[in-house]
């Protein structure tokens, strides 16, 4: 029950804010929000690390075929519930300094989206999966090319023609397993795992399953919809995108493509281990050469994304629990720098790093979250990012040593690119656009204070989260062999 | 049964209504007369029983395809607020007998057992629409369509008629069933008419230029932008969901046995219709065109269904049927309120620049198209979803894979043209004033809707019936 209630909350408010008109609009959305962080906190708190599915709820929603409404909280899905209910009274909090039109219909869209992906990171049935796959795409597209830049109408749409050409061919995918299953047909996971694929249809059904997901991260060559949906989105946008609606990807590959073709995966693993990583060096690169802090972020995302990918495909315990670890610092490290550009932004009017310089001279509290986050992001000991990184290339490594080191090649790019764009913003002499920069105010500092805690206590205590998953993870593994 | 009869008397009575000089009852009284039909089609249901010297078949195909083609005329009549106001429509008695009189003709298409009901339903359903393509008498667009589909479509009923007449001659028999059997007792013994494949090849091609699929759909953009909208979402949803219910029913009951043989045939004209209908009305800069091509398009994927020919079939090409009927109505329903906004070079404005902005001026207005459109694209949470989705199953279930895969793509292509709309009222610039609509007009648009929302989230409403 407490799941459904997870994902109804978001959606009633929704409903209540369209109704809604003037500044109550932001409070009663934060508000909300909260109150659905609070609950997914208590869900946490009395979560059983063991590979059962908790909180579980089943409904017969297409009785005559077979698919059923099931949702519930594994240690798969554990972490994935916490941060979508962790960063969206952040991105919600984060627009206070901001007024958008029609504020109901922003705040609605967000909340609307929150549900959706709650629902993605919940379900247990295939077509309820995809029916939550899909709806998180609606929201997030009138978000972003509503409340977009000068380019967002040709940009967005672009994206939205993209991710739906890949959801598609994994939907046929879907039909296909559904299909399979005994007697009058089921579409529960469950009943996916347990089919006997021969080898020839699992290679097929793995490019089905896979281009969806890989389109979605997105994986190297299927990135181009990626940076310039970034830059062009409204800031809470390009926060629910990198930071959230990302994961869905490497969660489905998780979630639905190793369990249900193994032998795919075994035949096609090192495709795309080889795609991952050339995504990482490829991102790297780009991002190195990119005077707009947006565009920079979203490259290292692609980047850092390809790492997490592949240490999904080495199907090694440490790169799978890297990869669940790592999407949740991934998704506070990139939530915190976007919204620390946005802060430079709105109060320089531009991102250019040509442009900016010296910001710390009037700004310490800044950049002392600035560095924060950047080091997070660059993996440096002690921090959530270090986590990620270390099991994820653990893992990889042990898959294939040389493919390790081209891997481990991001930590070394990250901290160029990353350092670089500190450097060149921060540092240096003053110009003219930031002569006049202002400090935090306290609205900014809530925003990033707990996303500054988020990046040591994972840092520090990464048991806590890793426990989590470790025995669902374990369990996959083993179904697997 | 009784609908059909029902509904045919309803007509004339209709007619004499007209005397009455007032146009407010027909209207109401035309609702009325369907709901009653509506009725009468249901208290049929899990019934069998033939009619008429065995030339009508009552079954639960029937009344469901009835009860599709009678909500979605309840629909279209529903939103059809002003013939009566206009000064072309001078004669909406008429107008509305003659929805009912097509109508007849419809059920006829659905119920018929023998080839010759077919006919005489196809005849029916046509004349009538013929006659209402070309209503607005003023316009030489409208006259120009209705002479189109006219010649055009008395040579397509020609066509079939002489495919009736050598089935005849192969089988002995316009029954149905007649025909099953032999084809089934040939096929044993290596031994079938060419005779028959012909007329099979004929009446095929009868049917497949009613319902729009390519290469027999030249005349569908022509007549759909030629005609009042009103009339264009009549025919675009009736005689498609006539047309396959038809269509299905002739592959899989009478030419069952020949599957190997016009399997192949219809495929290559799913994969054409397909391609066809989804990249010309990605060219579009009208809307009412787009909608003419994507409802080629649509001919396409109820084909897949068709060629599947698997017991999901039926249901899926139902549940497509509805969706598209309610997608459609809803759609061109908007147009013929936005497209008077504001004329564009003397006519109404049809473009795609006439949705500019209509969020800000008329936000139901334009929730009512996004959710249409949602639809029509097949994008979860509306009935248009679980359209495709029945469909892609039936397809997976008969191993079309290729077909599949083209569909897919080409549910992208259509992905592109809806979304267009969309961006216009919610992206663009404003250009137009607010505009008013009647309080009738807009409960009908939320309903379909409502509806379509709604079979998107339970889509078992419908389909728990099969």
């Amino acid at each position: 029950m407490l799941t459904l209630i997870l994902i109804l909350i978001p959606l009633m408010i929704a409903f209540v804010l369209l109704a809604l008109r003037g500044g109550a609009v932001k409070r009663v959305a934060l508000i909300a929000s909260l109150v659905e962080l609070a609950l997914a906190v208590y869900v946490l708190s009395i979560f059983k690390a063991d590979t059962s599915s908790q909180f579980s709820l089943s409904y017969d929603w297409i009785k005559s075929a077979g698919v059923q409404f099931a949702i519930g909280i594994d240690g798969i899905s554990v972490l994935l519930v916490l941060l979508s209910t962790l960063l969206v009274p952040l991105i919600i909090l984060s627009t206070f300094n901001h007024s958008y039109r029609n504020p109901s219909a922003f705040y609605a869209l967000i909340l609307m989206m929150q549900s959706a992906l709650v629902g993605v990171f919940v379900a247990k049935d295939a077509f309820l999966f995809y029916f939550f796959f899909e709806a998180a795409l609606i929201p997030i597209y009138f978000i972003a090319a509503s409340w977009g830049g000068e380019n967002r109408i040709p940009v967005t749409f672009k994206f939205f023609l993209y991710t739906i050409f890949g959801s598609l061919f994994m939907l046929l995918g879907l039909v296909y397993l559904y299909l399979q299953t005994p007697g009058s047909h089921s579409s529960l996971l469950s009943d996916f795992y347990a089919l006997n694929l021969s080898a020839a249809q699992q290679s097929v059904l793995f490019w089905a399953l896979f281009i969806g997901f890989a389109i979605k991260m997105p994986v190297f060559p299927f990135h181009t919809w990626q940076p310039d949906t970034y830059v062009e989105s409204p800031t809470p946008a390009t926060m629910l995108l990198a930071g959230i609606m990302l994961k869905m990807g490497t969660y489905g590959l998780i979630r639905i493509v190793l369990p249900i073709v193994p032998e795919g995966v075994q035949e096609w693993g090192l495709v795309a281990v080889i795609l991952s990583v050339t995504g990482i060096v490829y991102g790297s690169i780009i991002a190195i050469q990119q005077q707009d802090m947006k565009r920079l972020v979203a490259y290292s995302s692609f980047a850092h994304v390809g790492l997490m990918a592949a240490g999904i495909f080495s199907l090694t315990l440490d790169g799978l629990q890297g990869s669940l670890i790592q999407m949740l610092a991934h998704g506070i490290n990139v939530v915190g720098l976007f919204f620390i550009i946005e802060v430079i932004f709105s109060r320089t009017q531009t991102r250019d790093l040509s442009q900016l310089g010296g910001i710390t001279q009037n700004s310490p509290v800044l950049s002392v979250f600035f560095i924060i986050m950047v080091l997070g992001s660059v993996a440096l000991p002690l921090t959530n990012g270090f986590i990620g990184e270390f099991l994820l290339l653990k893992g990889v490594f042990s898959y294939n040593t040389w493919i390790g080191i081209i891997a481990g090649t991001t930590i070394i790019f990250g901290a160029v690119y990353t350092l670089r764009m500190v450097q060149k913003s921060m540092f240096g002499v003053q110009t003219t656009a930031t002569e006049q920069f202002t400090d935090l105010n306290l609205n900014e500092i809530l925003v990033l204070a707990p996303l500054a805690v988020f990046v040591f206590w994972i840092g520090l205590f990464p048991n806590a989260f890793l426990k989590l998953t470790e025995p669902a993870v374990a369990e996959l593994l083993r179904t697997m062999k | 049964m009784l609908s059909i009869i029902s509904l045919s008397l309803f007509g004339i009575l209709n007619l004499f209504l007209g005397f009455l000089k007032s146009r407010r009852i027909l209207l109401p009284a035309t609702l009325v007369f369907l709901l009653i039909a509506l009725a009468l089609t249901a208290q049929e249901w899990n019934q069998q029983a033939l009619y008429f010297s065995d030339m009508l078949r009552v079954n639960n195909l029937f009344v469901s395809f009835s009860a599709i083609i009678l909500v979605t005329a309840l629909l279209v009549v529903g939103i059809s607020r002003n013939f009566g106001d206009d000064v072309e429509y001078t004669h909406p008695a008429e107008y509305y007998s003659i929805i009912l009189f097509s109508i007849t003709g419809a059920l006829m298409m659905i119920g018929f057992e023998n080839l010759i009901m077919l006919f005489v339903g196809v005849e029916i359903l046509s004349v009538a629409m013929y006659v209402l393509t070309g209503t607005d008498k003023r316009s030489l667009r409208s006259n120009e369509a209705a002479l189109k589909y006219f010649l055009m479509g008395a040579f397509a009923t020609g066509i079939l008629l002489f495919g009736v007449a050598m089935i005849y001659g192969a089988t002995g028999s316009f029954k149905l069933g007649g025909i099953a059997t032999y084809v089934q007792t040939a096929a044993q013994y290596r031994a079938v008419s060419p005779l028959l494949y012909i007329g099979l090849l004929f009446l095929f091609i009868g049917m497949l230029f009613k319902v729009s699929a390519a290469p027999f759909h030249f005349w569908t953009p022509d007549v759909y932008e030629g005609a009042p909208t009103i009339f264009t979402a009549f025919m675009s949803t009736i005689v498609k969901t006539a047309g396959f219910a038809a269509l299905y029913k002739l592959a899989s009951v009478a030419f069952g046995g020949a599957y190997g043989f016009w399997a192949q045939t219809l495929a290559v004209i799913a994969v054409l219709t397909l391609l066809i209908g989804n990249i010309t009305a990605a060219y579009q800069q009208s809307f009412k065109r787009m909608m003419a091509y994507s409802s080629i398009s649509h001919a396409g994927y109820l084909l897949l269904a068709v060629v599947a020919k698997v017991p999901d079939s039926q249901s899926a090409i139902l549940f497509y049927s509805l969706a598209y009927s309610l997608a459609t109505v809803s759609a061109f329903g908007v147009l013929i309120v936005v497209s008077e906004r504001k004329p564009f070079e003397g006519s109404p404005d049809e473009r795609y620049a006439a949705f500019n902005g209509l969020a800000k001026t008329n936000p139901l207005l334009a929730f009512v198209m996004t959710v249409s459109m949602l639809s029509l694209a097949g994008i979860p949470l509306t009935a248009g979803f679980w359209g495709k989705f029945f469909i892609f199953s039936a397809a997976v279930e008969g191993n079309l894979t290729a077909l599949l895969v083209i569909a897919v793509l080409m549910s992208c292509v259509g992905i592109y043209y809806y979304f267009r709309v969309i961006i216009a009222m919610y992206l663009n610039p404003s250009e137009g004033d607010e505009v008013i609509v009647s309080s009738g007009f807009k409960l009908t648009l939320l309903l379909t809707t409502v509806l379509t929302l709604l079979f998107g989230l339970f889509p078992d409403l419908v389909n728990s019936f099969f």
